[in-house]
């Protein structure tokens, strides 16, 4: 992980973190003694079933949501427990799978949007930051005065990706941003991913179901079980950067996607057997 | 979406459409010709016309119905939006008030606007008023069911996202509550405009002494049918004017949906 060193912070701690949620009396425990632990500049993956409450606990970090039990640190500081709710900030950005740009922004002023309304940039200097983001990024930069609606989905998810990137976040959270993708443009989008986290080795966060995704992006996997959602399994990716898609039929690849696909696949079924939707 | 010109893009003229409504009126025209039975009565496309070009193009009464009945619609229509959207804002973000008014709307939204007719004759000083009141009720549940409905369908990933990027609740609002409601609000005045026409046409014949709806009216009891023909279709064009400007508007304050 070469680029760990250079990020100065955004190390995360989920300790013994649980969710319960309770619509009417109907207790639903979405997250229990669920812990691990993301470096600074990490690129870490969460490998879950759906409902498994994967999208829960990006939801807490977030601040969307309130914890149960537990905590969550950032940065050595508890920062969410169940008594403590943090508010949302640009310092925790989440890319949500269906996309949430503004439609009626421009994709500039849904870029500059964080950087102005916080007020840490002018409207002059976000707008120059924004382009040559924009630019560094797959040359978004032509795309500038569209309105989303305008663009494709994997434009869409770059765009989204930039306007996170501009607040300068300690955490980026990227909740299944590819899952509505097809295959052809899910590589395209790894391949994306890979060269703006090289750029901008932020830690990362990234849900999915998708294992060979999971393994071929992240630096760790966490394996989470059907709900109630805690750590299964972890797994150190020892592919090194910059990865390629050739190392999808090395030997390591395959070793490590033999060495978890069980416990994924046995969380799935359960998961697929119980009917389990999305919670959050 | 093809958005390589950018900005706002020319629609060319519909060429089907006029075809259409020129076979309509050939049509038409034929069926009288020929006296196919119950419409042989009917006078024809180029008869009304003849009769409008000599006798009602040239006639300021004629153009006062218009004005009237517009003026009808305006008041009703746009007092209908300054009551209707707030009260749907209202609706949609706040739970107690929603709770508090909403079962009143229900109860009042299913009576038919003309049911309104004897009661607002009885309440209002002067039959304008009651024929706007009533106009004002066909626009006025339809906006503000539309509008409740816009709030409750905004994306909570938005609201989300503009906090995380910092934004107040009062830019919330109206950053992103407003626009996301937009579109909604856009359906709500075309139905609503649609609606008002309707109603201010009919109420017109009941109460009114000028309007386009009371023109069609005299021409029923006089028995010169070209008139009421005249009437209907001057009412038409003038609901379709109403429409196209509504579109208009709302292609203005929503240019980012196609």
């Amino acid at each position: 992980m070469s680029t760990a060193t250079e990020a100065r912070h955004g190390g995360l701690s989920v300790r013994r973190a649980g969710k319960i949620y309770d619509p009417g009396g109907a207790a639903v425990v979405a997250l229990e003694e669920c812990t691990f632990d993301v470096a600074p500049g990490e690129f870490a993956a969460i490998v879950g079933p759906s409902g498994c409450g994967k999208s829960t606990l990006l939801n807490i970090i977030a601040g969307f949501d309130r914890l149960t039990s537990g905590e969550v640190l950032l940065d050595d500081a508890p920062f969410a427990t169940s008594a403590i709710a943090p508010p949302p900030g640009p310092d925790r950005v989440v890319v949500f799978q269906n996309g949430a740009l503004f439609p009626w922004m421009s994709v500039l002023e849904n870029v500059i949007y964080g950087p102005t309304r916080q007020q840490v940039l002018t409207a002059h200097a976000a707008r120059d930051k924004a382009m040559d983001m924009l630019r560094r990024c797959g040359g978004l930069d032509t795309a500038a005065e569209r309105f989303p609606g305008q663009l494709s989905s994997g434009m869409q998810r770059r765009v989204e990706i930039v306007r996170a990137l501009m607040n300068e976040p300690r955490v980026l959270l990227l909740d299944e941003p590819f899952r509505a993708m097809d295959t052809v443009s899910k590589a395209a989008m790894h391949r994306h991913l890979l060269e703006v986290h090289a750029l901008y080795p932020k830690t990362v966060i990234f849900i999915t179901h998708d294992l060979e995704e999971a393994i071929y992006l992240a630096d760790t996997v966490y394996v989470m079980t059907t709900r109630p959602g805690r750590i299964k399994r972890a797994l150190r990716v020892s592919l090194e950067r910059p990865r390629s898609r050739d190392m999808l039929a090395s030997q390591a690849y395959l070793e490590m996607k033999r060495q978890v696909a069980a416990d994924v696949h046995e969380e799935a079924r359960k998961a697929f057997e119980r009917g389990e939707r999305e919670l959050a | 979406m093809n958005a390589a010109s950018g900005g706002y893009r020319r629609r060319p003229l519909n060429w089907r459409g006029g075809l259409a409504v020129g076979a309509f009126l050939v049509l038409w025209e034929l069926l009288v010709r020929f006296k196919v039975p119950g419409i042989a009565t009917v006078p024809g496309p180029i008869e009304s016309l003849v009769v409008f070009w000599n006798k009602y193009a040239t006639q300021a009464a004629y153009w006062q119905s218009w004005l009237a009945s517009f003026r009808r619609v305006l008041l009703g229509f746009v007092f209908a939006q300054l009551l209707g959207i707030p009260l749907g804002l209202l609706l949609g973000t706040r739970d107690r008030f929603r709770e508090l008014v909403f079962p009143v709307i229900e109860l009042l939204r299913p009576i038919p606007p003309l049911a309104w007719v004897p009661l607002s004759i009885l309440f209002w000083p002067t039959h304008e008023f009651s024929i706007v009141f009533i106009t004002f009720i066909g626009a006025f549940f339809i906006i503000t069911i539309n509008v409740f409905d816009g709030v409750r369908a905004i994306r909570r990933e938005h609201i989300w996202l503009a906090r995380s990027l910092g934004a107040s609740e009062a830019r919330i609002f109206r950053r992103i509550v407003l626009p996301s409601v937009l579109p909604a609000i856009g359906v709500g005045m075309t139905l609503g405009m649609a609606v008002t026409w309707n109603v201010v046409i009919a109420a017109e014949m009941i109460a009114g002494d000028n309007g386009l709806g009371r023109l069609t009216w005299e021409g029923y009891v006089s028995h010169t049918s070209t008139v009421v023909i005249i009437g209907m279709v001057s009412i038409g064009i003038a609901g379709y004017l109403s429409v196209l400007v509504i579109s208009w508007l709302e292609r203005r304050l929503a240019p980012w949906r196609d």
